[in-house]
């Protein structure tokens, strides 16, 4: 009996650790979703997580002066909406001391020394009244404890999209990384039937140098290949920042992956197969267009999700070889550049993030199986 | 834009079957020079075979050493080259660059952080993963509390920079506090804190970041290495009583030890290469400042100072070189 309840507690706390956990895992990206589609002025008056209830923010404003009053029966009046007109806000409390915020509720009136007596609507319509007419010539302030109701909008993603470059820029991430995709994968595909099964003198040692280069860290490649763009956009006549540039770049540094994984899944595909279609006079183009290609399709669809992945995401390679102008500008890079020049406009940058973030989320989610048999290909096999 | 929607299909159809043209033409055109039909005798005909046959290898895998060559293989040498040269790779000027490297300041914070990520963020996020992994082996609902947890890995580095900047934001004093992290310290009474500013607990808050990302590698991974222990030596295990926290130390991780180096070092390269994270986030300031950074900013510093910026990535070279060459030896060993 005993060991029974030890064993369903240690189970709850076992749900509540995963649960915890998973929590941990995603609440920052829900909090940039939601912070997304908040109204921009409750989005800095609030944390995100109290999205669904009415905020209240302490608010203070100034009453018009003398001038602005109008003569009504028996006295005279000035009037001030506190809200814009159609605002949904609404007045909790106020006063006309910062320390007697809650003392008066909406439609109280307050009598002044002078005689007069202000109040005000819940709607924020201050109405002050006096006797006699007013002389002041500065406005008294009054503190208001102002109820703001949930508000979402698309609004900051209209803003982040049309002027903040966003759209543009993610157009250019389209045209940087659909070639970057598929360029390696053609060419990888060739390279590892041959490493797989052609048999050529020095094949072994191009499949250690494949496995060798996986490692290398991009930034030896930085500088060398720099130099080499701007020599030949010299030689040439054309601009050293290309896409081109960018797709052969993205396509070297894709292909140690690439030959590696779609090597080993080849060399994993039965003998037999080979065997038999040789006899039958194929050549090695042939088996490789028409038996092992087709079979391969699992094996390229994990190095497709891989090398979108990577490009999209990446900004290295981005803003060395293509540079910041507007028209070559990545999402990542316009992301960044959002985070220095428009660091506290979180509605900008939850939004522009969102849209970086969401095609390949959806990439992801929708192909996960082939991700992971990648990923498991490429590190627990070998490697 | 829809121009440039157009230009860029233009250009994957020219790319793409700019490379298809390349090897169906080699092939076809191999097959034609060197065909084996017609009058010849047997001993001329198994020659042109043989020549043909030693010739196509070389079709197939040109393109690909082409490219691993001009992108990889020569930037390596070339790179180690000008670290041992100026500024603008004119003049030799010896260990110079190295011995600038050791005094600089900069040069030392960045080792000295590199070291903290290569301590910290391969040991949290296999650990982490490993956790999550064996938690959600039998749990219900385990499959979608992996999803959630895997997610992240499909984020960039810099969107997740903007997601955990917003976590760490602080408002100052006044006013509610909207960054999560100072929002949870001020329910528990503590003092909100500008945490991107504050030097050496700042390069852990940017940690966090990678580890939010890879835990769902290891988790994945492992997994499926956990899913690989064999069902009796478990049940053996529960049979003696032992508690899951003890499976897991004594049957499950002994046997699945090579699958955790595999994680370690595959996290630990992408460890020495972090760069966006630090960019986007700090861009070295208050002491965070990394290798990768530190190289980038010396390629563009002043007009671009290649001798320093390569000197840099020599360094983040040799600190991979031992995985390098493990990954080398193993492969090695599973061809035979």
């Amino acid at each position: 009996m005993k060991k029974k309840s030890t064993f369903s507690f240690s189970l709850i706390l076992k749900h509540l650790t995963v649960l915890f956990l998973v929590l941990i895992w995603t609440l920052p990206t829900l909090g940039l979703l939601v912070s997304s589609v908040r109204d921009k002025d409750q989005l800095t008056a609030s944390g995100w997580w109290t999205a669904l209830v009415t905020t209240e923010r302490n608010e203070v404003y100034r009453t018009p002066i003398a001038d602005e009053q109008v003569a009504v029966e028996g006295g005279w009046r000035i009037y001030m909406p506190l809200f814009e007109a159609g605002s949904d806000r609404s007045i909790g409390s106020w006063g006309l001391r910062a320390d007697e915020i809650g003392l008066n509720l909406p439609g109280d009136k307050v009598s002044l020394d002078d005689g007069s007596a202000i109040s005000v609507l819940e709607s924020g319509e201050l109405d002050w009244f006096s006797e006699t007419p007013f002389t002041h010539t500065r406005g008294i302030r009054v503190f208001v404890d102002a109820r703001i109701p949930p508000r979402f909008t698309f609004d900051n993603y209209r803003e982040v999209l049309a002027s903040e470059g966003v759209g543009q820029a993610f157009i250019n991430t389209l045209t940087v990384t659909l070639p970057a995709t598929f360029i390696p994968i053609l060419i990888a595909a060739f390279a590892a039937y041959a490493l797989a099964w052609m048999d050529f003198a020095g094949r072994h040692w191009l499949l250690a140098g494949v496995v060798g280069l996986l490692v290398v860290p991009l930034q030896m490649s930085l500088i060398p290949v720099l130099q080499l763009y701007n020599q030949v956009g010299a030689i040439l006549g054309v601009p050293s920042k290309s896409y081109v540039g960018v797709w052969l770049a993205h396509t070297g540094f894709g292909l140690p992956l690439a030959i590696y994984l779609l090597r080993n899944y080849m060399a994993g595909l039965p003998r037999e197969i080979m065997e038999s279609a040789r006899m039958d006079g194929a050549s090695h183009f042939d088996i490789f267009l028409k038996i092992v290609l087709p079979l391969s399709i699992p094996a390229l669809a994990s190095f497709a999700i891989f090398q979108f992945l990577w490009v999209w995401n990446d900004l290295l390679v981005a803003m060395v070889y293509l540079g910041q102008g507007v028209e070559k500008i990545v999402l990542t890079a316009q992301l960044r550049e959002l985070l220095g020049s428009r660091g506290a406009n979180w509605e900008i940058l939850t939004s522009g993030a969102f849209i970086t973030i969401v095609v390949p989320l959806v990439v992801f989610l929708s192909m996960q199986r082939y991700f992971v048999r990648g990923l498991l290909a490429g590190s627990v096999k070998g490697g | 834009m829809i121009g440039q929607i157009t230009s860029a299909l233009m250009a994957i159809l020219f790319a793409v079957g700019g490379c298809a043209l390349f090897f169906v033409g080699a092939n076809v055109l191999l097959d034609r020079t060197l065909s084996s039909r017609g009058h010849m005798t047997d001993l001329q005909r198994q020659q042109r075979d043989s020549l043909r046959e030693s010739i196509r290898p070389w079709i197939f895998i040109g393109p690909a050493v082409a490219l691993l060559t001009i992108f990889l293989v020569y930037p390596v040498f070339k790179s180690l080259w000008l670290s041992f040269h100026d500024a603008n790779g004119e003049s030799f000027v010896g260990v110079s660059n190295y011995q600038w490297a050791l005094t600089d300041p900069e040069f030392r914070i960045s080792i000295r952080n590199n070291l903290l990520w290569l301590l910290v963020v391969p040991t949290l996020s296999t650990g982490f993963g490993l956790l999550i992994a064996y938690m959600t082996d039998r749990l219900w609902w385990g499959q979608i509390a992996r999803s959630l947890v895997f997610l992240p890995m499909a984020i960039s580095f810099v969107g997740a920079s903007v997601i955990w900047k917003f976590v760490y934001d602080y408002r100052g004093t006044q006013g509610d506090q909207i960054g999560l992290m100072n929002a949870i310290l001020v329910a528990f009474g503590l003092e909100p804190q500008a945490w991107i500013s504050l030097p050496f607990w700042n390069n852990f808050l940017l940690m966090v970041i990678l580890i939010w990302i890879q835990t769902g590698f290891a988790m994945v991974i492992l997994g499926a290495a956990i899913r690989g222990v064999p069902e009796d030596t478990l049940e053996a295990a529960q049979m003696e009583g032992a508690s899951p926290m003890q499976m897991l130390f004594r049957i499950v991780i002994p046997q699945i030890v090579p699958t955790i180096v595999v994680v370690w070092t595959t996290i630990t390269i992408l460890v020495l290469k972090v760069f966006d994270i630090v960019l986007a986030m700090t861009n070295g300031q208050w002491d965070t400042e990394v290798l990768a950074n530190l190289m980038f900013d010396w390629m563009f510093r002043g007009g671009g100072d290649f001798g320093r910026g390569s000197t840099i990535a020599v360094v983040i070279m040799i600190a991979v070189l031992p995985i390098m060459y493990w990954n080398i030896k193993r492969a090695r060993e599973d061809e035979q």
